[in-house]
């Protein structure tokens, strides 16, 4: 796969994925850039230096809470949960992520119909 | 986490952060080394892919949302150190701004308490002060006791209303002999202020009228010195002028009706308790009204209203057609002609705050472009330009901060010390203290002022070129700059200018009343108020013997050239409005002319040296048993009859003391009771005198509170007052000499308030100039030494030291004179607002702008003059060398 085929993230929906990925359950930084990478296939590419600051500011936010917790490597690792108000935002974010999707694939089929 | 803990636990975040990036990082490498990566390799992948970690770290950091004041902290430990290693430009700049941040501190400590402050009375904007209005003759003038009774019967815009009018009398029986001051009060006036006596009980409407009871109430500083502060004061006796009062009431400690205008009362009795004493006619004008508003009401509503109870009242009594009553807020009344000088010094304070401003930001300016490398490096290594600014407008805003403090520092130490210089008495002078708002205008000014300074600065912070700049090829100041600092120069100038101007058309004005004749010889004469002995003052006949008698003694004392009475003192407080008519037919109350009328004895011309320009003056045979008689002065006399000639011999009806005509038998100067700044100005110059011998013996109370002795001595005048006193206490050691003053320091003291502004102006045109000619030093020394590498080359093509000097010089004066242009319009602006602000002061005369402008012109051409010759001087070899 060439650089050519991935593209970029809409704008804001970093936060989307980065909440989807927390809400499966508590989980470090190296992981969440990992799963972000395997579910979309390497199509998306989220480069690893923009998912810190991101959820440093969800935490900020008070929309993630961090705690130190022993890892399976045996040390103290960060691990990022969904706050309550995380919960709420990851619902109407991704309800709107989705009316939006579908309404972009409505148009899409509808110009396809009036080419045939 | 809150932003409070993010910014306090902030190397603890940093910390964290470190480990859960390393932590990132391992599990990266960990993974690569199970895919089969050498160790090596599969380190230096991770840290790729992550992206630079210190860039990581500053985007984690900037969430936080804390960096500003993380900045800020940082600038202003930048911006310490930049001064520190400056120590002379910081003090010059700390200094100057301190300086000029401190005199205005002081000047608005004034404002803020004598015109800003509310009265300090339970919801003062209600209350007024009634004047009189006469329709040709303004409103300065005072009610009479019946109309003064109708005003508070019918007024319903007015919740109340009290009267108040001068007092006072000789304590005896409690020690020593003396004179308070004192008032007379309607019953009312402690409800009308909200300012219940703190001891005892107000005075009741039985009271106020003729034949109540004999009471008084003491003021509070009175209650402490004579009885202690002792709760049994109440219900004492105290003699009064003879008569023994029984006190029922203190005063609170600030009740103050009359905003310490001429010293405060210590007694207080009820008005018109003796109806005798005084002129009870409606034309009478002795009683000062206070009105509190109802609730609501505006002074123009209440207007209204008095307007409509005036127009009924002329058509009732005859004396008062053409006469109305207008309600004025008491704060506006109080301040009165002192708020029009407190902001002309305001604005001559902050003129030379702005030029210590322009001052520093020049000497900023300089600096900035000195370190021009140092900023283009910043911007090389990645520092925005907003974060450039940012740190440029921390380090002036310190210095503004600092400034202000030091300022601040000044003004507390400095305001005392300048209430104590004031000219006479400066209006609610206990109210002016340092408060909040004297703090937060005083900080918030100079700090703004420092971001002001420091934006020209800021502003340029280089953004293009930074190559060039760095390689130090900067040797021309840039355009933008240039002007700047040519903006600065004529600034400075023009400033210097208005100030100059100012304090020359100050200086002008006193050097020209001065020399004015104030009417009398000042030399040698003394006066002072007098007292005589209470036994007497129920009786006119013996009160009238008592003054004479005192004459006599007084002129028997060695050293004592002559010696009269008089009710008004030249060039002092008070005077007495006298309505005259010397017409075929009387003329209507509104329409009758006034004269300043002083009754005084037959010594009275060669006691104060006033000329005698026609037949004679009194006698002492001008008494009861002779005809009425009157002399007038010129102005009068040439108001009335045309000539001083026409007049002697003349009718005068004089309507307050009887329909009898009197006779003119003289004619003097005029003396300018007025002052001499203001008695020009005065609606009423006629003056006239009637001999003390002809007054009525039932007058002769009401005048004894002011009787003035006055003596003309053959040496130094208060050298004579022990002997006086002594002389004069009378066989029952009770009569008393107060207010003793020499007729010299009331010509002076009437000059007081101009000669203290040009002192100011005279101080704050100083700095001006001296501020101007350091900046304009500066800005061309700094302007020189950057074209030094240009001059070597003139030089070494040829051209002479004078070319250089010429080139330089021709610079600087082109500055000066667009500098002194813009001045002198701006000081044509500034003064004609002084006309108008200073008594005496008569026109805008080109006479200042002539001497005061070269003064200007030579300084700041002798300080530009100094960087010219160095320039001139500059070695050519050495100087191509520098490039």
């Amino acid at each position: 796969m060439t650089e050519r085929d991935k593209s970029d993230l809409p704008q804001g929906t970093l936060d989307l994925l980065i909440l989807k990925v927390v809400a499966l359950g508590p989980v470090h930084g190296y992981a969440i850039a990992q799963r972000l990478q395997q579910t979309s296939r390497d199509v998306v590419q989220v480069r690893q230096g923009t998912l810190y600051p991101a959820l440093h500011r969800l935490e900020n936010r008070g929309v993630l809470a961090a705690e130190w917790r022993e890892s399976e490597t045996g040390r103290e690792a960060k691990f990022y949960k969904l706050t309550r108000k995380g919960r709420a935002l990851l619902e109407t974010e991704a309800a709107s992520w989705r009316r939006l999707s579908d309404a972009v694939g409505m148009i899409l089929k509808l110009s396809e119909g009036g080419a045939e | 986490m809150s932003w409070l803990t993010r910014l306090w636990r902030r190397d603890q975040m940093d910390n964290m952060l470190d480990k859960e990036l390393s932590d990132h990082i391992e599990r990266h490498t960990n993974e690569l080394i199970a895919r089969g990566h050498m160790p090596e390799e599969a380190r230096r992948l991770a840290r790729l892919e992550l992206g630079g970690p210190e860039q990581v770290k500053e985007q984690c950091r900037d969430e936080r949302g804390t960096r500003w004041v993380e900045d800020l902290g940082q600038d202003t430990r930048y911006a310490m150190r930049m001064l520190r290693k400056n120590p002379g430009f910081a003090a010059v700049a700390l200094l100057t701004l301190a300086l000029g941040s401190g005199a205005t501190t002081v000047m608005f400590t004034l404002v803020n308490g004598v015109l800003l402050k509310p009265l300090a009375y339970p919801e003062p904007e209600r209350l007024v002060q009634l004047h009189r209005k006469i329709e040709q003759l303004g409103e300065p003038w005072g009610f009479s006791p019946p109309d003064f009774r109708d005003y508070r019967r019918e007024a319903s815009s007015v919740a109340k209303l009290a009267a108040w009018s001068w007092g006072g009398g000789t304590i005896t029986g409690m020690g020593q002999a003396e004179y308070v001051d004192g008032r007379e009060f309607s019953s009312d006036i402690f409800s009308v202020l909200g300012v219940p006596p703190v001891r005892g009980r107000a005075f009741t409407m039985e009271e106020e009228r003729g034949g109540g009871a004999p009471v008084a109430i003491i003021s509070y500083r009175l209650w402490q010195r004579l009885y202690g502060g002792s709760e049994d004061a109440i219900g004492k006796q105290l003699e009064l002028d003879g008569v023994s009062r029984t006190i029922v009431g203190v005063t609170a400690a600030h009740f103050d009706p009359d905003g310490e205008i001429d010293g405060k009362g210590d007694v207080f009795i009820p008005l018109e308790q003796d109806p005798d004493t005084h002129m009870a006619g409606r034309s009478a004008n002795f009683m000062h009204v206070l009105g509190r508003l109802e609730p609501g009401v505006t002074p123009a509503q209440a207007n209204a209203e008095l307007a409509r109870i005036a127009k009924h009242m002329a058509e009732q009594y005859p004396d008062d057609a053409g006469v109305g009553a207008v309600a004025h807020p008491l704060q506006q009344d109080i301040v009165g002609k002192t708020g029009s000088t407190l902001w002309l010094l305001l604005g001559a304070v902050t003129l030379v705050l702005l030029i210590a401003c322009v001052n520093v930001a020049s000497l900023l300016l300089a600096r900035a472009v000195s370190r021009e490398r140092e900023l283009a490096m910043r911007v090389a290594l990645g520092a925005g330009r907003g974060r450039l600014i940012r740190q440029c407008l921390t380090e002036s805003g310190i210095l503004g901060l600092a400034g202000g403090l030091l300022g601040v520092v000044i003004a507390a130490a400095g305001v005392r010390p300048f209430l104590a210089l004031w000219p006479g008495d400066l209006p609610r002078a206990s109210d002016v203290q340092m408060d909040w708002r004297v703090l937060v205008a005083a900080i918030g000014v100079s700090v703004f002022c420092g971001l002001m300074f420091g934006l020209a600065p800021a502003l340029r912070a280089p953004t293009k070129e930074l190559e060039q700049k760095l390689r130090g090829g900067m040797r021309a100041v840039g355009d933008g700059s240039r002007r700047l600092h040519n903006g600065f120069v004529i600034a400075e100038i023009g400033l210097a200018v208005v100030l100059l101007v100012s304090a020359g058309m100050l200086g002008r004005t006193v050097l020209r009343l001065s020399t004015l004749d104030p009417g009398v010889r000042v030399e040698n004469v003394l006066t002072a108020r007098m007292s005589v002995s209470p036994t007497v003052l129920q009786n006119g006949a013996a009160t009238r013997a008592a003054y004479m008698n005192a004459i006599d003694r007084a002129r028997a004392v060695p050293g004592v050239e002559a010696a009269a009475l008089t009710d008004i003192v030249p060039l002092g407080p008070g005077q007495n409005m006298e309505p005259y008519w010397a017409s075929a037919a009387e003329p209507t109350a509104s329409r009758m002319p006034l004269a300043n009328g002083t009754t005084v004895t037959p010594d009275y011309l060669k006691v104060m040296g006033i000329p005698l320009r026609r037949g004679r003056f009194f006698t002492d045979n001008d008494d009861n048993e002779h005809p009425w008689v009157v002399v007038v002065d010129e102005v009068l006399a040439e108001h009335a009859f045309g000539s001083i000639d026409a007049a002697v011999g003349k009718q005068i009806h004089l309507p307050a003391t009887g329909n009898t005509p009197f006779e003119i038998i003289g004619v003097v100067g005029h003396v300018r009771h007025g002052g001499l700044a203001g008695d020009d100005q005065l609606r009423v110059r006629d003056q006239l005198y009637t001999p003390f011998a002809q007054l009525p013996d039932r007058l002769m109370h009401l005048f004894s509170t002011f009787l003035s002795i006055t003596v003309k001595t053959s040496g130094p005048p208060l050298a004579m007052v022990d002997s006086l006193r002594r002389e004069l206490r009378g066989t029952g050691n009770d009569q008393v000499l107060y207010q003793v003053r020499t007729m010299e320091e009331l010509v002076s003291a009437s000059l007081a308030t101009q000669k203290f502004l040009l002192a100011l102006f005279g101080v704050f045109a100083g700095l001006a100039l001296l501020l101007a000619c350091i900046g304009i030093y500066g800005v061309m020394a700094y302007l020189t030494a950057q074209r030094v590498p240009e001059i070597g080359v003139r030089i070494a093509l040829g051209a002479t030291a004078r070319n250089v000097m010429w080139m330089v010089l021709r610079q600087s004066l082109t500055l000066i004179f667009v500098g002194v242009a813009v001045g002198t319009v701006a000081a044509l602006v500034a003064g004609r607002a002084m006309v108008h602000s200073v008594a005496g002061m008569q026109r805008v005369e080109a006479v200042s702008f002539f001497v005061m402008i070269p003064v200007l012109v030579g300084a700041a051409a002798t300080a530009s003059w100094i960087p010219a010759r160095r320039a001139s001087r500059t070695d050519p070899i050495r100087a191509l060398r520098q490039e």
